[in-house]
């Protein structure tokens, strides 16, 4: 059946920040949605509010929407553009939800735009829990026992039926949030009343236990001809017990026979049809009991997910593609196979590799946070590898993590109790367990022991035990001899692994192995085993006898990617390394894509004119290099765009004689050793904050007396700002140089004078050698101290004036030249008493380039790549990628004001105690993701920015106030402003007391600490009051130690209650702004397209008529 | 005890004849073996696999890559004994791991002597038999390795080709035997084992059919011999070799549809309807193996997903009906990977047959609905209906084939 004609323009529903749980797949799966519905010529209207999106990128859509994802703006756009359908199920549980609440609201009726692909009984049958087990009770296949419950009592009742331990699920939360283990009713009353909150029907399931299962997905698709086929089929290393996004996987599955398998498919068939999912894909999540076979369906989602995405890269199949060609009316027989374009897509690929996706956590960036696994999702992101089979696909992926420790690793002897205490630690599901079961392995305990303290099933610990037995082998021979070399490689060592085992340098072991001419080969991923030509390069190692890689004619640029998400490095560098590969290949060049992290469009096989999934370690990178400058003319490799896992990887790849675009490896050194830094700042005048570098304690004590506290404290080379602190005592800096020289003896610490009150300011440029292109100045809106990641910022500057803008562009054209910077550079000012710090300068693209790049308007990593690749700024100002004249740094006056805001995982992060960890913040960075909101003027967009985080900004209520001595003084007009606006201010003693003295009206609270020795029992705390709802923002700014304990308390309820916190005075006076605007400005929605004609950099307004 | 599987294992080779050599090391039985190179990319079911006697002579090359992972049950098995004639594999699996095992499965490799050989590309190997052909191949292991390469190749070109033998009678039963159907018995069916699978009488008895099955060089009188009036249908199993041999059983076949008795045929039945309605059957390069192949039903325009294992192919016309001995027949199946051939139906006789597996095992339970369509030309034929009307089935909407319906409504040349 061919496409419906009645849809002539759709609107998709993008999934807003990256946070934990809903990372950059959907960013893929709706960027794939786009394209597929722009070729079939269909009017795309998109709405995310995430700026780091490829999908958002102005050519992917007709008219694109950076605007919150609520029901309230979404209505909007769909009464501005009026599309014919809407499709929710490419954009995760928030595009569902808000669909839903559109539906519900009654919306879609009144605009006539149905929801293509699920309908809403669909998705409702899929997600709420009862009627889901009546699905499964109707496809004959059993649920886990379970009962609803609404109220506490009700779950105190359940859990007596089921006996516990019981699990918790909340219904409609995404990435498994609030849900987790009772084993007794302390942990009911805690887990369960936190579900029933997160929940937003106040709902949540309690379950039998299946912990220690076997647990497995099915990824499913169906066509309205309901035709049904199964993608990809996933086991989960770890048992149940632990989210499947925190588990290690496996595709195919390999414990299961083909009964068990058809079984599980038949009931996913049956189950798809049940439900009504009419077009599209959709998971569902099966466990398997190991001792009798019994099968429990766990879940289904009735949409594209986080799996779909790692299905579509595991398998060639492109899951969210399809399902967007099917939400039109195409059946899957109509639709070619795009890998080997012989074949249609109605078939189930077969893989003959062995696929290993393994989590990454961020528990570094939250130590206070309790680090085990549970049935609620706390990974980042995740790195998949391939291998030829089990092991080599495990070791690849373990080593792609680039986390010490992370891989396995074979020290000295392990003595049976290091051994034994490796598997009692092994017992609790952990970030790196995995290690643990391989030292335990290793140490002499048997698979048995370990099968017994994990669940994991033997057949995995088999091989991990191979692995070992590989490694004996290694250490034990003569020599490294070919055949050796080959076994270990099969398995999957690194060379580096090999190193250590040899006791050798890693160097010396490559050095070997190719004089010895084992490399790896390259097979291709082709949905079928081998069983038709493919067309697709889309290629991971082996060490294996035939290689796949085709010869090309065209010069080659290798981009490398970013690898796993992690806080500090995500979808914003995917975001440049996808621009660069587009650019290019436009350009004529091919292009070379590596990445390991399967989240993202980078991965996606048609983003490059090849892709490597490949880990990006030295070793994997100048295998690929090696097997494509054998294949064709290499122009050079790409370091620059993403983040620091390639930047890191520049000096090694330039003395192995790789060759490199951009900026030069000497450069980067330039910019990254302090020492050399501060030359570049000497000669081109400019000045740094004090600072100084140590290498042990006593060195920092010296710095840090001579320039004066507070001084921010970090190790070189971060990303992020891992492990960067404000320290304001001498007790303290020796406390972190003790730490931080641990974890890594390589680098030194550095030691900067911390600015108090400077306002932080961001450039991104983009330097040609020659000329310079400002992208975007941004102001922070919280003060220099707090990570840039983590801090709302603008752009247009909100408050500079032209002088300091022209400061800072001398300022920025100085470091570009000083440094020798070919391509972008990212630069942090802090402007404090009227003088210009330079904090940093970076030559990569930054975590903010996609954000300038929407607000200007101009494509800036594009630009980017062609300069790395030699084309010079006026080039591109005459081709017209760039604008004529100007830049992002002179905006026009009349330019609307764009506000980006990071969103913070806090809620996600319990301590073992069950509390909310701190939300407090400083100099490491800890978002996840971010907003854009862009408005007229400040306060809208700022209002804006926080609706897209979910902190949406209140109309009325209460407002507790309690800010530190400090910030007494400039909160005194803000608040006073929210009274005018007609909120009622709570405060504690200090601040109320200073609130009447200014009359300023404000309600004494007590805090906690305060309540000893209370008269009446019945008055509340400030935390009660934030837990029963009353206080609708809070605004607690911290000072000494002995606030602390109770600031805490206050920060950790209002995160619980989910209300918006300011933890900053510049916040405060940002949230005031914002609350004004959104009490007396309509809603306004502006598409992209239109925002950068309207702010017409490239002066063509007058041109095209409108 | 080191379980690296290279440390314990004698080299192997294997040679095809084309010169094409791969070395590796041995797996099952050591020893030699020959056979038709073929690969087989289902990712599950290799007991039913190596079991399923289709495959005798053949020696399989499991694209996936790891294999043994859950052992051998006491259930799973397709026939009497494993048929293939030698195994390549790239990792085998160090032990079981499954509620059902009761051994591994390279132990009962070894205990029926089947010689095989791992560590290998198979992927290279895959693709080499893609791009040309399934040819013959050897497995050499232990001392057999050692011998000179070019004495390998030769014993490899010496061995029987796959195209022009006659394999049915070698794996077929010798002696009748009855499946007895499971509830209230409907039906009784005559199953010829051309090597049949257990999994087709098993789901043909859970319809309330009583399966005897019979020999492979059984005559009509043996199988009007079935049942109290003769079998109310007629089964041809699939199995091994090239059709082209097997012009008994295609009489055989011709003495059924002369009595208008109903007939189903899987894979080897399916090349024998073909052969009986006067279509050719040809070698296909490479056959089709494996449990992923889309196959639309073109009666009712739905895909299927289906298990396949067949070298040859029927070849008959996919654009409209063709004109037969027996009336009208069309292609009923076809493989949307390459449009080969995988279903037939009569429309003036009640006989159809498809090329792949509804009975799955392995492989997915998609097509199950023709063992369906099996008791309802047997249930219509007891009601005394013209059978001719079958096109007309209800519930089968043919808007795939109207057209072909059309052309065969106004009589065709």
């Amino acid at each position: 059946m061919p496409k419906r004609d009645d849809i002539k323009s759709v609107l998709v529903i993008g999934s807003g920040p990256i946070v934990i749980g809903q990372a950059c797949e959907f960013d893929y799966s709706g960027t794939q949605a786009c394209r597929v519905l722009r070729e079939e010529g269909i009017r795309v209207v998109l709405v995310n509010s995430n700026p780091a999106t490829i999908m958002t990128d102005p050519e992917f859509a007709d008219a694109t929407y950076v605007e919150p994802i609520t029901p309230e703006f979404v209505e909007a756009i769909i009464a501005k553009e009026r599309p014919d359908a809407v499709l929710a199920t490419l954009g995760g549980q928030t595009a569902l939800n808000c669909a839903i609440s559109l539906y519900e609201n009654g919306v879609l009726e009144k605009y006539g735009c149905p929801l293509i692909g699920a309908n809403v009984e669909a998705i409702q049958l899929g997600e709420d829990r009862e009627a889901f087990k009546g699905v499964v009770a109707r496809c004959g296949a059993e649920s886990a026992r379970s009962l609803i419950c609404h109220s506490m009592d009700e779950l105190l009742a359940a859990a007596d039926e089921l006996g516990y331990p019981v699990v918790v699920r909340p219904s409609f939360t995404m990435g498994g949030l609030g849900s987790g283990f009772a084993y007794d009713e302390t942990d009911l009353r805690r887990i369960g009343g936190q579900g029933l909150q997160y929940s937003p029907t106040t709902e949540v399931l309690l379950e039998e236990s299946i912990l220690g299962w076997k647990e497995y997905e099915l990824e499913v698709m169906r066509d309205h001809a309901d035709n049904v086929v199964i993608v990809c089929s996933i086991e989960n290393l770890d048992p149940m017990g632990v989210h499947t996004g925190d588990s290690i996987t496996v595709a195919p599955a390999l414990t299961l026979t083909d009964r068990e398998y058809q079984r599980l498919r038949d009931i996913s068939i049956a189950v798809i049809r049940e439900v009504g999912v009419e077009t599209g894909g959709c998971n569902i999540q099966f466990a398997v009991n190991p001792a009798d076979g019994r099968i429990i369906v766990i879940e289904m989602n009735p949409r594209v997910s986080r799996s779909s995405a790692l299905a579509s890269k595991a398998t060639g199949f492109p899951i969210a593609k399809i399902a967007a060609k099917m939400a039109i009316g195409y059946t899957l027989d109509e639709v070619p196979n795009d890998i080997t374009r012989e074949t249609p897509a109605s078939f189930e690929p077969t893989l003959d590799y062995v696929v290993v996706k393994v989590p990454r956590f961020a528990f570094e960036k939250f130590p206070a946070a309790d680090t085990t696994l549970t049935t609620t999702m706390k990974s980042v992101g995740e790195a998949m590898a391939i291998g030829r089979n089990f092991t080599e696909g495990l070791q690849k992926a373990l080593r792609s993590l680039e986390r010490a420790g992370a891989s396995f690793h074979w020290g000295g002897p392990l003595s049976r109790p290091a051994a034994l205490r490796a598997l009692e630690e092994a017992k609790v599901p952990t970030d790196g367990r995995i290690v643990l079961v391989q030292q335990a392995l290793r140490g002499g305990c048997t698979v048995e022991d370990v099968h017994e303290a994990t669940g994991i099933d033997p057949w995995f610990l088999d091989q991990i035990a191979l692995i070992n037995e590989v490694a004996v082998l290694l250490r034990e021979a003569d020599e490294l001899s070919p055949d050796l070399l080959r076994l270990a490689k099969r398995h999957g060592f690194s060379d580096a692994q090999i190193a250590s085992v040899r006791r050798m340098s890693e160097a010396v072991v490559r050095g070997v192995r190719h004089a010895l001419g084992v490399r790896p080969v390259y097979k291709t991923v082709d949905t079928c085993a081998a069983e038709f030509a493919a067309s697709t390069p889309y290629h991971y190692s082996s060490y294996d006898e035939e290689t796949e890689v085709a010869p090309r004619e065209r010069p080659a640029v290798i981009i490398l990617g970013s690898g796993p998400n992690r806080i500090g490095q995500g979808v914003e560098f995917d975001y440049s390394c996808v621009h660069a590969s587009f650019a290019l290949r436009a350009k004529g060049f091919d292009t070379v894509m590596v990445n390991c992290n399967p989240e993202t469009v980078s991965t996606d096989y048609d983003t490059s004119s090849r892709l490597y999934l490949e880990p990006l370690t030295l070793e994997d990178v100048l295998e690929v290099v090696h097997a494509e400058t054998e294949a064709g003319p290499v122009a050079g490799v790409i370091v620059q765009l993403g983040g620091q896992t390639p930047l890191g990887l520049a000096r090694a790849l330039a003395d192995e004689g790789v060759p490199m675009v951009g900026t030069s490896p000497e450069a980067i050194h330039l910019a990254e050793d302090r020492g050399a830094f501060g030359q570049v700042l000497a000669r081109a005048g400019l000045i740094a904050p004090k600072h100084g570098t140590a290498y042990s304690a006593d060195e920092a004590l010296g710095v840090a007396r001579e320039i004066g506290y507070p001084v921010l404290v970090r190790p070189s080379y971060v990303l992020g700002g891992r492990g960067m602190v404000i320290v304001y005592d001498d007790d303290s800096l020796v406390t972190y140089v003790e730490k931080a020289t641990e974890a890594s003896p390589d680098h030194p610490i550095l030691v900067d004078r911390f600015l108090d009150d400077a306002i932080e300011i961001d450039v991104d440029a983009l330097f040609d050698g020659d000329d310079l292109y400002i992208g975007g100045i941004m102001e922070h809106v919280e003060e220099a101290g707090i990570h840039s990641g983590d801090s709302a910022c603008t752009l247009p500057p909100a408050t500079l004036g032209d002088g300091e803008l022209e400061r800072v562009r001398v300022a920025t054209r100085k470091l570009a030249e000083g440094i020798g910077v070919r391509g972008l550079m990212n630069v942090q000012f802090a402007l404090a008493q009227d003088i210009l710090y330079v904090i940093e300068a970076n030559p990569r693209a930054s975590r903010t380039v996609p954000f300038v790049a929407k607000a200007t308007g101009v494509p800036l990593a594009s630009a980017a790549a062609r300069v790395m690749l030699g084309s010079t700024v006026q080039q591109l100002r005459d081709e017209g990628m760039l604008p004529p004249t100007g830049d992002g740094g002179s905006m026009p006056d009349h330019a609307p004001m764009s506000c980006k805001e990071a969103v913070l995982p806090f809620k996600r992060f319990r301590t073992k105690d069950g509390i909310a960890v701190d939300s407090l913040l400083g100099p490491e960075m800890r978002s996840t993701g971010e907003v854009m909101g862009i408005d007229q003027d400040f306060g809208s967009a700022f209002s804006k920015s926080q609706q897209g985080v979910g902190s949406t900004l209140p109309r009325s209520g209460a407002i507790f106030v309690s800010v530190a001595n400090r910030d007494k003084r400039a909160m005194l007009f803000p608040v006073k402003r929210l009274v005018d606006l007609g909120f009622t201010i709570l405060a504690t003693s200090g601040t109320a007391a200073v609130l009447r003295r200014n009359g300023i009206e404000a309600t004494l609270v007590r805090k906690i600490t305060e309540r000893s020795g209370v008269v009446d029992p019945g008055e509340r705390s400030i935390v009660d009051l934030i837990q029963d709802g009353t206080v609708q923002m809070v605004v607690n700014t911290p000072s000494g130690q002995d606030a602390r304990l109770d600031g805490y308390a206050i920060r950790a309820a209002t995160t619980s209650a989910d209300k918006p916190i300011v933890t900053t005075i510049a916040t405060l006076a940002a949230a005031v702004l914002g609350i004004e605007a959104q009490l007396t400005e309509p809603i306004r929605v502006k598409s992209l397209q239109d925002h950068a004609f309207d702010l017409d950099l490239y002066g063509r307004r007058s041109e095209v008529p409108r | 005890m080191l379980n690296v599987p290279s440390q314990q294992r004698d080299g192997a080779v294997l040679v095809l004849e084309d010169g094409r050599l791969f070395r590796g090391s041995s797996y099952g039985a050591v020893g030699e073996t020959v056979g038709e190179a073929v690969f087989s990319t289902g990712m599950t079911g290799y007991q039913e696999t190596l079991t399923d006697p289709s495959y005798h002579r053949q020696v399989i090359v499991m694209t996936a890559p790891h294999v043994g992972n859950t052992g051998v049950n006491v259930d799973d098995d397709e026939s009497s004994r494993i048929w293939v004639a030698g195994y390549v594999v790239r990792d085998p699996a160090i032990r079981p791991s499954n509620w059902r095992s009761t051994r591994g499965l390279e132990d009962e490799l070894r205990e029926q002597h089947v010689v095989g050989v791992c560590e290998i590309d198979t992927r290279a190997l895959t693709r080499h038999l893609r791009e040309r052909g399934s040819m013959r191949v050897g497995l050499f292991s232990g001392a057999a390795a050692q011998r000179p390469e070019h004495q390998l190749v030769e014993q490899v070109r010496s061995s029987p080709q796959m195209t022009g033998a006659a394999l049915a009678a070698e794996v077929s039963t010798d002696e009748p035997y009855v499946v007895a159907a499971e509830g209230e018995k409907r039906f009784t069916v005559a199953a010829l084992d051309l090597g049949i699978k257990a999994m087709t009488p098993h789901l043909l008895a859970r319809r309330g059919i009583e399966v005897h099955v019979l020999p492979a060089a059984s005559t009509i009188d043996d199988v009007l011999a079935v049942g109290d009036a003769g079998p109310h249908g007629v089964f041809f199993s699939n199995g091994p070799g090239d059709p082209a041999t097997a012009e008994p059983q295609v009489a055989l076949l011709r003495e059924v549809l002369d009595r208008r008795i109903p007939f189903f045929g899987i894979c080897f039945g399916n090349q024998l309807l073909g052969r009986a309605l006067g279509f050719g059957t040809y070698k296909l390069k490479y056959g089709h193996r494996g449990i992923n192949q889309p196959v639309m039903d073109r009666t009712t325009g739905k895909v299927e997903v289906t298990a396949h294992n067949h070298g040859f192919a029927v070849d008959a016309p996919l654009a409209r009906p063709s004109d037969t001995p027996y009336g009208l027949a069309r292609v009923s199946h076809v493989c949307l990977n390459d449009d080969v051939v995988e279903g037939l139906e009569c429309l003036d006789v009640p006989a159809y047959s498809v090329q792949y597996h509804p009975e799955a095992a392995a492989g997915p339970h998609d097509a199950a609905y023709l063992f369906d369509r099996f008791v309802e030309l047997m249930e219509r034929r007891g009601e005394g209906e013209d059978t001719s009307e079958e096109r007309a089935r209800p519930g089968a909407p043919t808007s795939a084939t109207d057209d072909a319906v059309d052309h065969s409504v106004g009589g065709f040349s």
